[in-house]
């Protein structure tokens, strides 16, 4: 039998997480045939939260107000800084684009402007953000008015105490209480999970069920703060359902993950990429890649019977780093894992970490990833591009820290929308 | 407050002591800067040696080892398990010292059975191709973490007290004689003095600390040996490297996982006592060519403890130094209650406990004998949580409880277990906290290092009212700051992939890097 034909397209993006997904929207918006491959691996952790920039320098723990700003502090102190490349103005448009595309999808982002938001976790911690789900927003205009808020956990729901956050947020927000209520016909001492619970809100019959067990929690409280269980699909609806049926505001609270965050960015971005005509080849990691004498890629994915091949024109690589698999560490060196593309990396392997995790400079080894040139392409041995048609997008890159400095979404859909400008002048 | 004997160290040695004397009607009270078995009791192999070890050049150290092994089995036979242990040579290994060792062990009356190569790749697989020699011993592996509980639990039951987190700052000394111990609650700052009849300093390394505090010197060295934990059991028997000691030569199954070890390096101080990346790449190195499997292997975490050796090392090694312990009756220096026990091994420690108390009760005029060697340690039930394999055990009956929630997934923890061991804390004066839960049962032991456990455990306690205030979080922040000493010199592979995760959830989504410093930990 003949093997079956490759999967021809101009663009392949090899990833499937927040870059990967992004770069293969801007790619099909651009008129581009796109192809997106990539194991499903750390968006399912993902909080939702579209962050820009928290903390810079992080040495300093400087928290800045307003990200933009922090953004020009950045690109003057490190300008090989990937969102240091990126004219501020093109990264504000990538992420309204994204916003407003996962906005369509059922996952609605409140304003972003010139201001970070600081938005309260299940460990009773604030956390820094710029663009927040419109189902977490009540509570940081709660918070802003000090109004009484009271936080209600679930029997079962582990790692979500709603007296554990109130006894920690309370030096910052005095006026919160806690709750504690059964979850609409969960078996009585069981497990409940996250992305179960927010399923099974997706229905009108759950949601009725939950309002009336939360009704006694509304007494003296201007607010409600739930664990972020408030559907997968189509949040933005079952959150207005809510409050209509409980007549004040509520707002979510980010899990321990896995949580129902990640499954809801997921399932958004993959309506987005499915009505930009994108083709998607999820679960399946790229094995084998090989530059063709066209110019061109061709890739091979691990089940060959699921996907017999891709051949594409050019290639955006957005892997990730250890988590997402773009990156592996042996014990001396870090590879990049589909073509051996030269990585940054501190050579001694006792310069990788500090001797405390939560040293607030972060560990020299986050900032190791691939070198790359101003089109956003990585670079080979002799520091030239390593293909005129290879691009890299997301946390891959070299020189960012993306976890500390709070910047993770932000760099990832901004890098995507680079990669995706620079492939079009190449394919040009 | 006043005490018959006042022991400082809740190490395996300490707590010994304290059910030594409470056996023997000796009002006593331990005092301990941190928790049980915070310095080497708690950072070794978990090996209960059968002497083989030291046939060769301690052969009074293995049969004190043999001796005190066949002692354990009979009274604590709930926190050992008879694993065997096999001595193995490969190629390229001494091989004049592998054909003395059974007449060594002979010498020394250490049982030693000859096995052929084939043989003991039969009974282990992971171990070499290249094996060129053989011996089965009577190696067995044992849980110090439930030995040294259960002992403290047996000396509280009869009146012992225990003072967890309490610092030593001074003595009040009148004449030769010690009056009372001054002491500080680490927690608190609370001070506060105890009168006692005789001082026993069981501090393990920080023996000489202590014996400064009193004025009284104290000939030590520090040899830092550390330690690496894989994520299963490669082996059902300890694995011995045949040839004079040398790093990473024993592999000692605990439970569910292997441990291998250990180096050896010289200390000047014991301001940090940690795991290094270059120590870690010579264990392995020399590992490798025993138990080629290691290569491949993922590691769990590392961790070091530090071996107090009385004396000054020759130029030979502190590995010669002797393993055996030193009980120093400071009298002869001007101070006649004040007494030292330190060194030796957690195989011997019962021992230990029975020489410094026969010392004890001399001077306080106490008849009584000891009692150690025959009766049995009763375990209890809150201690058994140490074990890996309790959890999984305790699993099939904790599910069908109502309101059971599993808090620890890699070691499938039940929140009945947790709180379990808080109640166990509390009886001994402490405080739950995700430390001393970590070293009361397995949480924060499997391969998420407690990012998940930790967050689960600190969120059902605040839920039971046992915590308050910003507790967790400063107490969640040490536990992660403590596994990350073990984790850092071992990221590569999965565990670095795994390491990137928790640091995207407490320092990305929780934000706990920029909390503000914690406090050292404390139970």
């Amino acid at each position: 039998m003949p093997a079956p034909p490759l999967i021809p397209c101009d663009v392949a993006v090899i990833g499937s997480g927040i870059a990967g997904m992004s770069a293969a929207w801007f790619a099909a918006r651009e008129g581009f045939a796109t192809v997106v491959v990539g194991r499903t691996g750390g968006i399912l952790f993902a909080s939702s939260l579209l962050d820009l920039l928290a903390v810079h320098p992080l040495a300093e723990r400087r928290l800045w107000e307003n990200p933009w700003e922090g953004l020009a502090r950045l690109a003057a102190d490190e300008p090989g800084h990937p969102l240091a490349r990126i004219a501020p103005a093109r990264i504000r448009e990538a992420i309204d684009a994204v916003a407003a595309a996962l906005g369509a999808c059922g996952l609605a982002y409140g304003d972003g402007g010139n201001r970070n938001r600081w938005v309260l976790t299940a460990l009773g911690t604030f956390r820094p953000t710029w663009r927040v789900p419109a189902t977490m927003e009540a509570g940081i205009a709660a918070r802003r008015a000090g109004a009484a808020a009271r936080i209600v956990s679930f029997h079962g729901l582990r790692g979500f105490s709603a007296r554990g956050i109130v006894e920690c947020a309370r030096p910052s927000w005095k006026a919160l209480s806690a709750a504690v209520v059964e979850f609409p016909r969960a078996a009585p001492g069981g497990e409940l999970f996250p992305e179960r619970m927010a399923r099974a809100l997706e229905t009108e019959a759950a949601r009725a069920a939950l309002a009336e067990a939360l009704t006694p929690c509304r007494q003296g409280a201007a607010a409600l703060g739930l664990p972020a269980v408030l559907g997968i699909s189509r949040p933005a609806e079952v959150h207005r359902d809510l409050e209509a049926r409980l007549g004040l505001p509520l707002f979510e609270i980010p899990t321990l993950p896995p949580g129902a965050t990640g499954p809801r960015l997921k399932e958004a971005f993959e309506r987005a990429l499915a009505q930009a005509g994108v083709r998607r080849i999820l679960g399946q990691s790229v094995v084998r890649a090989e530059a063709l004498a066209t110019g061109g890629f061709r890739l091979e994915t691990e089940n060959r019977d699921f996907c017999p091949g891709i051949e594409a024109r050019g290639v955006i690589l957005a892997t990730g780093r250890f988590l997402g698999g773009g990156l592996r560490a042996e014990r001396g060196r870090v590879v990049e894992t589909v073509f051996g593309l030269p990585v940054a990396f501190p050579e001694d392997r006792d310069r990788w970490h500090r001797r405390d995790f939560f040293d607030p400079s972060g560990h020299p080894l986050n900032r190791a990833g691939l070198p790359f040139d101003e089109a956003f392409r990585p670079l080979g041995g002799g520091g030239e591009p390593a293909h005129p048609r290879l691009f890299a997008a997301g946390s891959i890159l070299a020189g960012q820290d993306w976890v500390r400095s709070g910047c993770g979404s932000g760099l990832a859909i901004a890098t995507a929308r680079a990669a995706v400008d620079g492939l079009k002048k190449a394919l040009a | 407050m006043e005490t018959q004997v006042l022991i400082i160290g809740g190490g395996v040695t300490g707590v010994g002591l304290a059910r030594d004397l409470s056996l023997r009607g000796v009002d006593c009270t331990l005092v301990e800067r941190r928790d049980i078995n915070a310095g080497a009791s708690g950072a070794n192999h978990g090996l209960l040696h059968s002497g083989a070890r030291y046939v060769t050049r301690d052969p009074a150290a293995a049969v004190e080892c043999r001796d005190e092994g066949r002692i354990l089995r009979r009274i604590a036979p709930h926190c050992i398990e008879e694993t065997g242990g096999l001595f193995v040579a490969v190629a390229g290994d001494d091989e004049r010292y592998a054909a003395d060792f059974p007449g060594a062990c002979r010498r020394a009356g250490i049982p030693c059975r000859a096995l052929d190569p084939t043989e003991a790749r039969a009974l282990e697989p992971v171990l070499s191709e290249k094996l060129i020699a053989a011996y089965a011993v009577e190696d067995a592996a044992i849980d110090p973490f439930r030995l040294a509980l259960d002992n403290l639990s047996e000396a509280t039951a009869r009146g012992g007290r225990v003072l967890l987190s309490t610092r030593v700052e001074g003595f009040d000394i009148e004449g030769k004689r010690v009056r009372a111990v001054r002491l500080r609650d680490a927690a608190t700052g609370e001070r506060r003095r105890i009168a006692a009849e005789v001082v026993i300093n069981a501090a393990g390394a920080w023996a000489k600390e202590i014996a400064a505090l009193a004025g009284l010197p104290l000939a030590m060295t520090w040899s830092k040996g550390s330690l690496l934990i894989t994520d299963r059991r490669l082996a059902g028997r300890v694995i011995n490297r045949l040839r004079p000691a040398s790093d990473a030569d024993i592999l000692v199954p605990g439970g569910t996982v292997s441990i291998l070890g250990t180096s050896s390096e010289r200390l000047d101080s014991l301001a940090e006592i940690v795991p290094t990346v270059a120590e870690i790449d010579r264990i392995l190195e020399a590992a490798r060519d025993m138990v080629p499997a290691l290569e491949r292997t993922r590691f769990i975490r590392a961790y070091a403890g530090v071996r107090p050796l009385v004396g000054r090392a020759g130029e030979t090694g502190d590995r010669l130094l002797s393993r055996g312990f030193a009980l120093i009756d400071h009298a002869e220096e001007g101070l006649d209650n004040f007494l030292t026990i330190t060194g030796g091994k957690l195989t011997t420690y019962r021992r230990m406990a029975e020489k410094a108390a026969d010392l004890a009760c001399r001077k306080l005029g106490v008849r009584a004998a000891c009692r150690t060697a025959e009766l049995p340690l009763a375990p209890r039930p809150a201690n058994r949580w140490t074990e890996a394999g309790a959890g999984p055990r305790s699993w099939p009956e904790a599910s069908r409880a109502p309101q059971e929630l599993l808090l620890c997934e890699c070691e499938m923890i039940p929140a009945s277990a947790v709180v379990e061991v808080c109640e166990a804390l509390r009886l001994q004066g402490a405080r739950p906290s995700l430390y001393g839960i970590g070293r009361r049962s397995r949480v924060g032991k499997g391969t998420c290092q407690g990012a998940f456990c930790g967050v689960r455990v600190n969120a059902h306690l605040y839920d039971r009212q046992l915590l308050s205030g910003r507790e967790g979080i400063r107490d969640l922040r040490d536990f992660l700051e403590a596994r990350w000493r073990g984790m850092r010199p071992i990221l590569w592979g999965t565990a670095l992939a795994q390491e990137e995760l928790q640091e995207a959830l407490h320092c990305g989504l929780f934000g706990l890097d920029r909390e503000e410093a914690s406090c050292p930990p404390r139970p």
